[in-house]
């Protein structure tokens, strides 16, 4: 696959020959080959994962990037692409014979448009940015992952990110009405386009959260929504998780579909309490926060209905912010979980599951029994309102065999929400992170039906290889440690 | 109500074996669609019934051969809906042919199309093998997205066996105001509306006409309607009906009926052909003797797409044209799914 440069040359002549090649075309402060530079690079979000690559790029055009992948195609040079490295699957780890082609200096907003409701963006700009962009025009971009503050719209586009407000407002793929992307051969490809429907196949869908398996992405479209007049935040806490559940299930079956519904568990609330002093009650076991936006009279209307319901399910305490100074401060709390949680173990894992909401109680139960199991503490944060789960499982990696126990952990806590219904991955990706649990969601038939479309997409097979979906020998292998 | 998925399987691998093209059917509401094309009929309609409902996850699971119109009614009894509003075309339509032609309603751009309302697919590919992909949960990042990607396809990558669809809950009330206006003002209009957070579900203009349907809580609808202002539409359900299922008179008659799917802003296309405009402006519907160079020159400019809907030639392309690059990657995708190239040949493009 990697053709001849590997085969008839060593790494050390291979990186010499690219840099002279892309030096053609990039200013010199573009490339990046000295070691200790290169180390910024070797991972993403989940650092359990490291690998230094051959070259790091930052062009700084479209045209430019085409170039580059024109000539890794060629050559055969591996590409993984990447942006402001804050995934968190080890979906932008490095390939230690190929090229880090980073996206970081794409950071335009190239064109507002408000009477349509669109922004075009390239993919290095930060998600939180449109939303400030448009915000005068009294419009926003929904998708708001926790990492919106310096993730770029480019990554949330490989990883489909979600965020908070996706019970409401869907998910990245259900707001990006277009982009352009380059193919693994560099050659330029319009997917979409102004109006809502296109013809032929929607590839759409198919490319975002492809993980960059399929495709570089430098120019998106995604659509604007009319910021609400109203938001206002209900927490309520209770002392049992189950009774938290419930009342998750309570409002959706009251027909009130929120902005966004969180919850938190003990440990979570006790770390975020701690850190942000948002007022959470701390001697319960489970948080919600529930936002209700959109016209001021409906807002008030569902606020009312729900502190109610709350009530009745058994809520201990229940408060509605009163300004937005409060609600912020409320929703400061629930994002700043993990690094709250960093703060009361050495290290901790994130992991990324999504079950059935009737499901809650029941994976909750089982994971605090194999919390004990392993021996290793978990704090859940989690979307509650469309069953995305974040343990955090708390470890030392100065313990001998403490991450490898802390990952069996998370493995198996994947492989439950599997059984239940659900899936190994909700906004995450599964990078290299989770390939070992892709064969607990997927049959061999069908993995090898995403080897086909990958084909498809990239014959050489020269886009962020060895990640998202196992290769199949290796993944029947797994399958024989399983049985 | 009935799960006839193997004998399915069988006639894909006897088709396969033979080399012969099948064409999927469902309820054979819209046969009317896509190109001309021939093959072996491959019924779904027996496929049918409702497989799982959850009304508190919001999730319906159905097989692909089950009437629209079946699945309303379940949904009604606890007061949810399906959030594409898809034509029923008589109660004939199917939930997987509404997938496979990407058929959405007048709530489409605030609600969302059948593909976003998707959560997971099971399908059947060329090489006979019944496949899952997606699942009930909204969240679901595991893998490609073949379930999403079946949309619009007119089931040229494969059979789809089994839909499972995100319904939301009925909004507490709904009313329509009407304004009377021309065309390019009704257009101006829908923009400025559109930009306010009001609870819109469906913006149409017909026979100078603005129609403005308002869904939501009680309070939010009545005080839009104080903003607004406007006359308020008599059985406006019937209306929304006849515009999702192509029944208005506008759509009367033999006349080609062109779909051009554009940006909502885009001014009047003013070649004085009869035009409705739906989706708030991004949905425009035309009735003209053209060419779908001539159309598709029109969407273009309008920065979007053409296709021919209903009638005219339905030998020639009726799809907007793909650029060459987007064509090859068509070709490729197809071949990845379909490899010997037997479901619907010919009924998307005539070269697919």
């Amino acid at each position: 696959m990697y053709s001849s440069v590997t085969s008839t040359s060593s790494f050390e002549t291979r990186k010499k020959l690219l840099i002279e090649e892309m030096a053609k075309f990039l200013p010199s402060d573009s490339i990046i080959a000295d070691e200790e530079t290169l180390r910024v690079y070797e991972c993403d979000g989940l650092s359990a994962y490291c690998e230094r690559p051959l070259l790091t790029v930052l062009p700084d055009s479209v045209e430019n990037v085409q170039k580059i992948l024109k000539l890794c195609h060629r050559w055969g040079v591996p590409v993984v692409a990447r942006g402001a490295g804050t995934g968190l699957s080890a979906g932008a780890t490095p390939s230690p014979e190929g090229i880090l082609l980073s996206l970081a200096r794409l950071n335009r907003i190239l064109r507002i448009d408000p009477e349509a409701r669109t922004a075009t963006v390239q993919p290095g700009v930060r998600n939180l940015a449109i939303s400030q962009a448009v915000e005068p025009m009294g419009l926003f971009y929904a998708p708001d992952p926790s990492s919106q503050i310096a993730c770029t719209i480019g990554g949330n586009l490989a990883e489909n990110a979600g965020g908070a407000h996706c019970l409401k407002y869907g998910l990245t793929v259900h707001n990006v009405l277009a982009f352009e992307m380059l193919t693994a051969e560099g050659e330029r490809v319009r997917v979409g386009g102004q109006g809502l429907d296109n013809c032929g196949f929607d590839l759409l869908p198919l490319i975002i959260g492809s993980e960059g398996l399929l495709g570089v992405i430098t120019e998106i479209t995604v659509k604007l929504l009319p910021s609400p007049d109203a938001a206002q935040v209900i927490m309520a806490a209770f002392d049992s998780v189950e009774k938290a559940g419930d009342a998750v299930a309570g409002v959706i079956a009251k027909g009130i579909i929120p902005a966004a519904l969180e919850m938190m568990d003990r440990y979570a609330i006790q770390a975020a309490e701690d850190f942000v002093r948002a007022g959470y009650p701390t001697n319960v076991e489970a948080l919600l926060l529930c936002e209700i936006d959109g016209v001021r009279e409906e807002v008030a209307e569902y606020v009312e209905q729900v502190e109610d319901l709350f009530r009745e399910l058994g809520a201990v305490a229940v408060r509605t912010s009163q300004s937005d100074a409060e609600r912020a401060l409320l929703w400061k709390g629930r994002k700043s979980a993990f690094p709250a949680v960093g703060r009361i173990s050495p290290d901790y894992y994130c992991m990324d599951g999504v079950i059935p909401r009737s499901q809650l109680s029941y994976v909750l139960t089982r994971m605090r029994e194999m919390s004990e199991e392993y021996g290793l503490r978990v704090a859940n944060v989690f979307h509650a309102g469309d069953g995305n789960l974040h343990p955090l499982i708390m470890f030392d990696a100065n313990v001998p065999g403490e991450f490898e126990k802390t990952e069996e952990f998370g493995g198996r806590i994947l492989e439950l929400c599997v059984a239940v219904g659900g899936c190994i991955t909700g906004e995450h990706g599964v990078g290299l992170e989770k390939i070992r649990q892709m064969r607990s969601q997927f049959s061999d038939s069908e993995l090898e039906q995403f080897h086909a479309v990958k084909e498809a997409f990239d014959p050489g097979g020269v886009l962020n290889p060895g990640k998202g979906v196992p290769i199949l020998r290796r993944c029947q292998e797994y399958r024989s440690i399983g049985n | 109500m009935t799960d006839i998925a193997d004998r399915l399987v069988d006639q894909v691998m006897t088709a396969k074996t033979a080399s012969r093209p099948l064409m999927i059917r469902g309820g054979g509401s819209k046969t009317f669609l896509g190109r001309a094309a021939a093959g072996e009929t491959l019924d779904m309609s027996g496929h049918s019934g409702v497989v799982d409902y959850s009304p508190s996850e919001l999730v319906i699971t159905a097989r692909a051969g089950t009437r629209i119109a079946d699945v309303r009614r379940i949904l009604d009894e606890q007061s949810q809906m399906l959030p594409f509003e898809p034509p029923e075309f008589e109660g004939r339509a199917t939930l997987g042919g509404a997938l496979a032609a990407n058929t959405s309603g007048p709530a489409r751009p605030w609600r969302g199309s059948v593909r976003d309302a998707l959560l997971g697919t099971r399908i059947i590919n060329g090489k006979g093998e019944h496949l899952r992909f997606g699942g009930v949960v909204m969240k679901n990042v595991a893998g490609y997205d073949l379930s999403r990607a079946q949309c619009g396809a007119m089931g040229s990558l494969g059979v789809i066996t089994e839909l499972s669809i995100r319904v939301i809950p009925k909004p507490e009330l709904e009313t329509t105001l009407v304004q009377e206006c021309n065309e390019a003002t009704a257009i101006n209009k829908m923009i400025e509306l559109c930009r306010q957070p009001r609870p819109l579900s469906a913006v149409c203009w017909t026979g100078g006409r603005l129609y403005l349907r308002l869904s939501g809580a009680e309070q939010a609808v009545a005080s839009t309607i104080g903003y607004w202002g406007g006359e308020l539409l008599e059985r406006a359900a019937d209306f929304w009906r006849l515009i999702q299922e192509q029944t208005h008179e506008f759509f009367d008659g033999d006349m080609p009926l062109w779909r051009l799917s554009v940006k909502p802003s885009a001014p009047p296309l003013g070649n004085d052909a009869p035009v409705l405009l739906d989706w708030g402006g991004a949905l425009r519907w035309v009735r003209a003797e053209s060419s779908l160079t001539a159309m598709e020159r029109y969407a273009v400019s309008a920065q979007g797409q053409a296709s021919l809907y209903r009638h005219g030639d339905r030998n020639g392309e009726v799809y907007h044209r793909l650029s060459p690059p987007l064509r090859a990657l068509h070709q490729r995708l197809k071949a990845a799914l379909d490899p010997d190239g037997i479901f619907n040949p010919g009924r998307l493009y005539s070269w697919l």
